[in-house]
């Protein structure tokens, strides 16, 4: 081995600890780019890729059975313009029973003999695809919870059928909830109900206006409103589009933070152990060594370890990822996302780039000093910086161990400064974490209207797959609503032992002038005001004529609270009064909440009708709903116990998510006040050994080491949480103006007194928690040695 | 007869594998002796010093100090045993150049946890008694070798120590330095402070001290009492 080779080998070796916290930050710097970049990079454009590998359907047609025959259907696939098209598949709306449960929310089924291949194939997750009656797949998307296995019932239907799980998959378009053999579809579809659904790819399906013109053509040879339902794949994207935008700033910030920081700490690791080698630079050049090998023994020295770390920190990375990436698949309704090799590869020549850059510049530095300069460095003493702090801390009423730590930083402010840089970005990590989940579970919360205790959803139409109601098309369709009597569901409920409060709420579709399609009002009975309703500014509803809409209805409609718009395509036009404006970012934002009352001459029949319930407190909300299932069987609906849905598996995943990455930034800070602490450490041993010989026992040096990160800890804490809490006002108001929301200050401002001083507070733990193990090491160590130590 | 002060009794101690740094050693230092521990380099000074000091232990044998068995205590045990009854002044004074004067010399005190003003009063009384007490605000910097180690000696002598521990106490100092810290130690013996002086100057041992301990390759070689020194100007207050 060349005399280089042997002084790097040393230099490595002999400075475990250094070598260690070097290997781990990098690690922690890789792994979390590596985590960082591929979700920014996967959040990119996750619906076209899976689109187009799934050969999604560009429009997904409801036909009704008793209209439109299937020769008549398949016919359709030969219009111009269509480029392959799939089925009729039979449909058939169903409220399946799992293994004993409640029954659970209407689903769709449809009847496919195989995943398909042209056109919407359904990526199987696992299992298989349905062989034989008795057998059905779920769709990740429905609201069946998807247990391999599983066996599903149906007792509404005739002859009780029961089919068991076989498999899980997902459809990039979602056109359907469930999948059976087209055998089983009989069994599934009750006397005078069903349908046809036909999928179709276009030549041409870029714009809107093109999709109209395909659904017009294929629908055009059909009876007259044979077609009761569309959907088309803009819509779908747009959706999906409008999850991830809300999700790309956070990301973005917490990718920006964790690189900044991770490149300070490495910076920050690799200078200071150059810089305490200075001396050992001295001793090199002294027995021969040139400056340029002695910048390259050192730089030689910190690629070692961050070369270790590098490739730990990519392997750690991407088993990281992996249980993100699923999850994140579940966000983005997307499957098969991967890491790509170019964000491996420019991270590990990004990290190892900024490792060789900065050992370099400190070696160079260090090898310009002249000889003797060099030697002289660690010899010479430190003293001058922070007298003043010395002599103050002298006269507080401290315990003396306390006194010397708490002056420390002003005698090495720099390293002081290093470290209290690393804290001050974990602070900021952890407080826009904290406030950042908050405030997503404010805007969730705002989007479930989750108030209720007790909800009974509305029937759904015995249309299309879920969401594909005929509402989503390009008018309003016939409705085929079951016969169910929204005022007998309100007289059970009233009835029921238990019930507080209650409201009703109906869905209606009317269209409003200036916009395209149809836009939802939802019609409501009784005080809805405690519904969970977040208010963006302006007032809940108050008397008839009067509604409240969300954001994106005022900026598409071009008006204010205080103005009026017109609902029409009802009996006839209804005018109301804006005098809210509503967080509720559901059906893109295009809703109109009214009283019902207001509709009573347009829209008399309000049947598409939910009912939420407040319970008396101290009421069993199982039991309740257990109860008043058995007086609403004959009514055709169901009871469930909570609100409706809150996306909560999204506001895990990236509660979890930045629940990782802020662990990993504060380790990453944590190891950069450890380097500090142990350079200090080490610098000061014969200091500590003085004071063990002068009878300082092993807690009052623990005590000492510790108290010496207190000032900065606490300064970095203070500075850190206002910073955090900035970044998030900044950031969480940008996530609402991707998808067109304005938030009200209770979700911007969810950081209270005692959260923020806790906060405050994590500065500190970090930096105890960096110090720890240099402190034992500082109470360890023995006094002799330590006294002999230069 | 009055109790030893230091009682080792064949104390050995081995450093890794190589030969004994003490072997077998047994010695009996009384209060008021004035001890010197003589010998080359490597011959096992240091260890009999850092055994007696509590800072290393024996693998075998036992240490006694003014009736505390130190071969059997902890860290914090050893520390507390320190402040109480050791008082040690090193070769290179191993002064906190962050700290003035007095913030050396209260140190130990404050890390008994002695109150700020009485610490002040006792170290004020013990730097008026070496001749320091117009460098009490300055910092170790600014001293010659002599005055640190006036300092040191202050230092030492804070939490009123049955013994008091030199390490080649004038092996940073010229010759006029080293006659003065001397001086001061023989004075200190004179008030009755026992103390144990580890050094090769066998000017410094002859001088300061009534007994000769001579030590080579780990073993005690020779044990010379002599006459006891004769005091001058005494620092009676300095001592007790």
């Amino acid at each position: 081995m060349s005399a280089l080779g042997k002084v790097v080998r040393s230099g490595v070796g002999r400075r475990r600890v250094q070598t260690l916290v070097i290997g781990l930050a990098t690690m922690m710097a890789v792994a979390a780019s590596v985590l960082g970049g591929s979700l920014l990079v996967v959040s990119g454009a996750p619906f076209d890729d899976t689109f187009a590998k799934q050969h999604g359907a560009h429009l997904s047609v409801q036909f009704d059975a008793g209209k439109a025959r299937a020769g008549q259907l398949s016919k359709s696939k030969d219009t111009e313009g269509v480029s392959s098209a799939a089925g009729p598949f039979r449909t058939a709306t169903v409220t399946p029973q799992s293994d004993g449960a409640s029954p659970g929310w209407p689903v769709t089924v449809v009847g496919r003999g195989d995943p398909g291949r042209d056109v919407d194939e359904v990526s199987l997750i696992d299992g298989r695809w349905p062989t034989r009656s008795g057998e059905i797949v779920v769709s990740a998307n429905s609201s069946i919870i998807p247990t391999m296995g599983a066996k599903l019932a149906f007792p509404d239907l005739p002859g009780d059928p029961e089919l068991t799980v076989v498999g899980v998959a997902r459809s990039v378009t979602q056109t359907a909830d469930a999948w059976v053999v087209p055998s089983q579809m009989p069994a599934l579809t009750a006397p005078g109900t069903g349908g046809y659904q036909m999928l179709y790819r276009f030549a041409d399906a870029g714009t809107a206006a093109q999709i109209t013109a395909g659904a017009e053509a294929v629908t055009r040879s059909l009876p007259p409103r044979a077609a009761v339902g569309e959907q088309s794949w803009l819509t779908v994207r747009k959706t999906a589009e409008r999850d991830t935008a809300l999700y790309v700033p956070f990301l973005i910030a917490f990718g920006a933070l964790g690189l900044v920081m991770s490149v300070l700490i490495v910076g920050n690791v690799v200078a200071s152990a150059v810089g305490t080698g200075t001396r050992r630079i001295g001793i090199l050049k002294t027995i021969g060594f040139t400056p340029a090998q002695v910048v390259r023994a050192y730089v030689g020295q910190a690629l070692i370890p961050a070369a270790a770390g590098t490739a730990l920190g990519v392997l750690a990375g991407h088993l990281l990822a992996v249980p993100v990436l699923a999850e994140t698949e579940e966000v983005y309704g997307t499957s098969s996302l991967a890491i790509a090799p170019w964000v491996d590869l420019a991270v590990i020549a990004g990290v190892l780039g900024l490792v060789a850059a900065t050992a370099w510049g400190s070696a160079w530095r260090a090898g310009r000093l002249r000889t003797i300069e060099a030697l002289a460095v660690g010899r010479n003493s430190s003293a001058g910086h922070g007298r003043w702090a010395v002599r103050l801390a002298g006269r507080l009423p401290l315990p003396q161990p306390v006194a010397l730590g708490l002056t420390r930083p002003f005698a090495r402010p720099a390293r002081a400064l290093a470290m209290g840089t690393a804290i001050l970005f974990g602070t900021i990590a952890v407080t826009f974490t904290v406030g950042m989940g908050a405030s997503l579970g404010q805007v969730m919360k705002a989007k479930a209207h989750d108030a209720a205790d007790v909800v009974v959803p509305a029937p759904l139409p015995d249309l299309g797959p879920q969401g594909l109601g005929p509402g989503t098309g390009p008018g309003p369709g016939p409705d085929k609503q079951p016969k169910t009597d929204p005022a007998a569901v309100t007289a059970a409920i009233k009835d029921a032992a238990g019930t507080e409060k209650y409201y009703r709420a109906a869905t209606v579709r009317a269209t409003v002038s200036g916009l395209n399609g149809t836009t939802d009002v939802i019609a409501f009975t009784g005080d809805a005001s405690w519904g969970g309703y977040t208010m963006v500014s302006g007032r809940w509803l108050d008397r008839p004529g009067e509604a409240v809409v969300p954001t994106p209805f005022l900026a598409a409609t071009g008006t204010r609270i205080g103005d009026t718009v017109t609902l029409n395509g009802l009996a006839e036009a209804v005018t109301v009064r804006i005098v809210g404006e509503v967080l509720d970012p559901r059906n893109d934002g295009m809703q109109v909440f009214t009283d019902a009352s207001t509709l009573t001459a347009a829209h008399p029949h309000l049947t598409e009708t939910s009912h939420h319930v407040a319970v008396t407190p101290g009421t069993d909300v199982t039991g309740y709903v257990d109860t008043l299932n058995k007086d609403l069987a004959a009514l055709g609906v169901t009871a469930q116990a909570g609100g409706l849905d809150a996306g909560s598996d999204m506001v895990a995943t990236l509660n979890a998510l930045s629940a990782i990455l802020t662990l990993m930034l504060v380790a990453v800070a944590a190891l950069g006040v450890l380097n500090g602490v142990l350079l200090d450490t080490r610098e000061r041993v014969r200091e500590i050994g003085v004071h063990k010989a002068l009878g300082m026992t092993p807690r009052q040096t623990v005590a000492m080491v510790l108290t010496s990160v207190v000032v900065t800890g606490l300064a970095a804490g203070a500075l850190g949480v206002p910073l955090g809490v900035a970044l998030h006002g900044k950031v969480f108001p940008a996530m609402g103006d991707s998808v067109g929301l304005r938030l009200p200050d209770s979700v911007i401002a969810v950081y209270h007194a005692p959260e923020l001083l806790s906060l405050a507070l994590g500065g500190l733990l970090i930096a105890t928690l960096g110090a720890l193990l240099p402190a034992s090491w500082a109470a360890r160590a023995r006094t002799a040695t330590a006294l002999r130590t230069e | 007869m009055t109790m030893p002060v230091i009682e080792l009794c064949e104390v050995s101690r081995r450093y890794d594998d190589g030969p004994p740094a003490l072997h077998e050693v047994s010695l009996t230092v009384r209060p008021g002796e004035a001890v010197a521990v003589l010998g080359p380099s490597g011959s096992g000074k240091s260890t009999l010093l850092n055994l007696i000091a509590g800072l290393d232990r024996p693998d075998t044998g036992t240490v006694t100090v003014d009736g505390v068995r130190v071969d059997r205590l902890g860290e914090a045990g050893s520390a507390r045993y320190r402040r109480s009854k050791i008082g040690m002044v090193f070769q290179f004074f191993n002064l906190l150049d962050d700290l003035t004067v007095t913030g050396n010399v209260v140190l130990p005190a404050r890390l008994a946890g002695m109150a700020r003003g009485a610490a002040d009063r006792r170290a004020a009384e013990l730097l008026g008694l070496l001749g320091l007490d117009r460098r009490a605000r300055a910092y170790p910097g600014r001293l010659s070798g002599g005055e640190r180690q006036r300092v040191a000696v202050a230092r030492a002598l804070m939490n009123r120590p049955a013994l008091l521990l030199a390490d080649e106490p004038t092996g940073a100092l010229d010759t006029a330095a080293g006659q003065d810290v001397s001086r001061l130690l023989t004075e200190l013996n004179a008030e009755g402070q026992t103390i144990v002086v580890v050094t090769h100057d066998l000017a410094l041992a002859r001088s300061c001290t009534n007994r000769t301990v001579r030590i080579a390759d780990g073993r005690i070689t020779g044990d010379i009492r002599s006459q006891a020194v004769t005091s001058q100007t005494v620092t009676s207050q300095a001592a007790r």
